[in-house]
């Protein structure tokens, strides 16, 4: 059998010709893509340290010292704002790119602009973040940072989208894939949703509550409409390209694309169940959330059903791996939130802890598997260099997958029991309260094995950057050995 | 799907839709609320809040007090707010005109804020409970404040506002030092007591 990893293309004269023009667009984006590899992780390792001190600090109130940068409101604000825009953003931007560039067979040109609009992205969040921590925290959930960033941060984000539209805008492939569609639309999509909702919340407020139902369209629709697309592309990418096999149906990508931009727009209404803001709004929420159920099972059926019988490639490749467990939980967490947009749930599960178990089920269980599963699969082909060590890979996945399952069953149950218990008045709040404490201290375990997976993550990645030789590519992808048949990885590797 | 401008018109149809069917359509039904009072002639409600609270809000801002606070008390019956008194009626568009920067909220780790200046009337308990909220809330996960507050010698005379704290209290200041608050306390907890829900509206009135 072929190598699954390194099966990039069927052989054949055009083919190889294929294969030479996607290494040129890999080399026409090494320098850029590596940037925003780099620079994600550093967010992401920056992301972790906040959220334990802010998991920590929840359960174990006087255990940080009382200084105001470290007010649990900022930490937990820079936590989300350096995973959400540092690890999500700068990790989306090089694969959304990567990805447009090789379906579109165009290589990119003027990379060095598209770098600066990088660095750029980059020196707002810093400032941004900082803001947070000093004191400048806007107190608008997903819009933390301080207004006098807004403009830096949408004028990058505009400059480095517009290298995905022009890619496709001059399209060499005949063909138009899945990927490129939802790529396509969340690179102008988030645009646009930042910059009206800075201008509505920010910049000319809106009325009283029409704020918060702004503040929702933006929230919701930032996983929505940004980091799902390019999960889901992501996904529709590479698993018929490592697998060799094509995706299951077309016509169920199309109805797929095309209900999730329908729907989840209106979707994120369903925070407000039950607040100050009209209720025909609400019924538009929660409406759009359990009509949700079609473009996720739509997907689900033709990612699911794509990987099918393909096991042990999926349990060897490092790529797969990640992206398969990230589509099972994209499946599975969108269908437990059109479960929680139902009102009778809702009722329960709204202020708790659950929601925050929720979110982190979808934007870590399914987003940032599918981009570690991504990076996987890129950086070998940017660096022309294999992963130095199988072992770091097979830590970061056990970490990984074993603590977003914690967290998220924790925070789940958790929660569940804090809204059935905060709804029975005979309860002491306080009680309530102190019956939190053992679900957020499985949290904050939940959280250590997360930062341990990453630290694994960062140490292999800086290990294959300053890796000197090039000559590990004709050994083969690295793969992970399967445990129960110790001879299968070898017999993969001629 | 290969047309370029076919697909944008799609991609950006899908969220001008959403856009005008949510916030601009409630921008038109809500944009012209004004306050409104029960009966012609009486005080309009709500009130415009007062320099000191808006100052105090912006403190509430800054430290993030909404990522463990709401400010919505649902109608009753949806929940328990109602019965623990988080408001004797549930919170309307109309209660939030004036306010600048909308502070919903869509956590309880705590509880509900919208109604707390009815509920805990005195500062002192405040100070008390921002400063250290075991004093007052023994087990409570509300991380402390103390870095709103100063230690300094007591003067002639002890300061009016010093912190009481309560027999025994392990981290009580040494013999002839005392706990203040500083402006920046002052004016949150001026914001927490203006924190009213005690004014009924022609569309919400109180028990509903
Ligand atoms: C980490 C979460 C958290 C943060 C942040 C937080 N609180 Fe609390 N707060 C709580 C919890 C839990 C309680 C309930 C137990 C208690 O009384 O301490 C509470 C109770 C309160 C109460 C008493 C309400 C009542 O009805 O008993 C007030 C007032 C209050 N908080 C104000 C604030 C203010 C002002 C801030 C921001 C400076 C703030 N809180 C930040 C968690 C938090």
């Amino acid at each position: 059998m072929q190598l699954p990893a390194s099966s990039d293309d069927v052989l054949g004269p055009l083919a190889i010709r294929d294969q030479l023009s996607l290494t040129r667009i890999d080399a026409s984006l090494r320098f850029v893509c590596l940037f925003f590899f780099t620079a994600a992780l550093v967010w992401l390792l920056i992301g972790t340290v906040f959220a334990l001190l802010t998991s920590f600090s929840l359960h174990s109130p006087s255990l940080l010292p009382c200084w105001e940068w470290l007010t649990f409101g900022r930490i937990r604000s820079a936590h989300l704002n350096a995973v959400a825009f540092g690890w999500g953003n700068n990790a989306a931007f090089a694969v959304a790119i990567w990805i447009m560039a090789r379906l579109c067979r165009a290589e990119i040109r003027h990379g060095g602009l598209l770098l600066i609009a990088a660095i750029f992205w980059n020196i707002g969040l810093t400032v941004g973040i900082f803001g947070i921590l000093r004191g400048d925290i806007t107190s608008v959930e997903w819009l933390e940072m301080p207004t006098y960033v807004a403009p830096l941060l949408a004028v990058s984000y505009v400059l480095i989208g517009a290298w995905g539209v022009l890619a496709f805008a001059y399209k060499k492939s005949e063909h138009v894939y899945v990927s490129q569609w939802y790529i396509l639309a969340a690179l102008f999509w988030f645009p646009w949703l930042y910059t009206i909702v800075q201008i509505m919340i920010f910049f000319e407020p809106a009325l009283g509550t029409v704020q918060a139902i702004t503040n929702w369209w933006f929230g919701h629709n930032a996983l929505g409409l940004w980091f799902t697309p390019i999960g889901v592309a992501a996904a529709y990418y590479f698993l018929p390209k490592v697998l060799g096999v094509p995706i299951r149906s077309y016509y169920l990508s199309l109805l797929g694309f095309w209900s999730l931009a329908l729907f989840y727009n209106w979707a994120g209404m369903h925070h407000l169940i039950g607040g100050p803001i009209p209720v025909w709004v609400i019924s538009a929420g929660t409406v759009a959330s359990v009509m949700m159920v079609i473009p996720v099972i739509v997907t689900a059926i033709n990612h699911h059903m794509t990987t099918v019988g393909h096991f042990k490639s999926v349990w060897q490749s490092p790529t797969l791996r990640f992206v398969v467990f990230g589509a099972m939980s994209y499946t599975l967490s969108s269908l437990i939130g059109s479960t929680m947009a139902l009102r009778e749930v809702s009722q329960v599960t709204h202020f708790t802890h659950a929601v925050v178990g929720h979110a982190h089920h979808g934007a870590y269980g399914f987003f940032t598997m599918v981009m570690f599963g991504s990076i996987y699969y890129m950086m070998p082909r940017l660096l022309n260099r294999e992963w130095p060590s199988a072992c770091l890979i097979r830590i970061h996945f056990w970490c990984a997958a074993l603590g977003i399952t914690l967290m998220a069953v924790a925070l789940h149950i958790g929660g569940w029991i804090q809204g059935v218990e905060m709804n029975t008045p005979d309860i002491l709040f306080l009680q309530v309260v102190k019956n939190t404490v053992p679900w957020l201290k499985a949290r904050s375990v939940s959280g250590v094995l997360l930062a341990s997976g990453h630290v694994a993550f960062f140490v292999n990645f800086i290990w294959m950057l300053c890796r000197r030789s090039e000559a590990f590519a004709h050994e083969g992808p690295t793969l992970i050995p399967l445990f129960w048949k110790k001879e299968a990885a070898t017999d993969q590797q001629d | 799907m290969k047309n370029l401008p076919l697909l944008f018109c799609g991609i950006f149809f899908c969220l001008a839709f959403s856009w005008t069917g949510l916030i601009l359509s409630s921008q038109l039904q809500l944009g012209s609320l004004r306050p409104a009072a029960i009966e012609e002639g009486e005080l309009t409600y709500p009130r415009r809040p007062t320099g000191q609270a808006e100052q105090g809000k912006q403190e509430y801002i800054r430290l993030g007090c909404i990522y463990c606070h709401s400010q919505q008390p649902r109608m009753k019956g949806f929940g328990a707010d109602f019965e623990r008194g988080w408001g004797d009626r549930q919170s309307v568009p109309r209660d939030y005109i004036w306010q600048k920067r909308v502070l919903l909220g869509t956590m309880r780790t705590g509880p509900d804020l919208m109604n707390v200046g009815q509920r805990l009337t005195s500062a002192d308990w405040h100070h008390l409970h921002l400063y250290d909220p075991q004093i007052t809330s023994p087990g409570s996960i509300m991380t402390p404040f103390s870095y709103l507050y100063e230690t300094r010698r007591v003067g002639e005379v002890p300061s009016a506002d010093a912190l009481r704290f309560p027999p025994g209290y392990a981290m009580a200041p040494a013999e002839g030092y005392e706990i203040v608050p500083t402006d920046r306390a002052r004016l949150l907890v001026d914001y927490l007591l203006s924190l009213k829900l005690d004014y009924e509206l022609p569309e919400a009135k109180f028990s509903q």
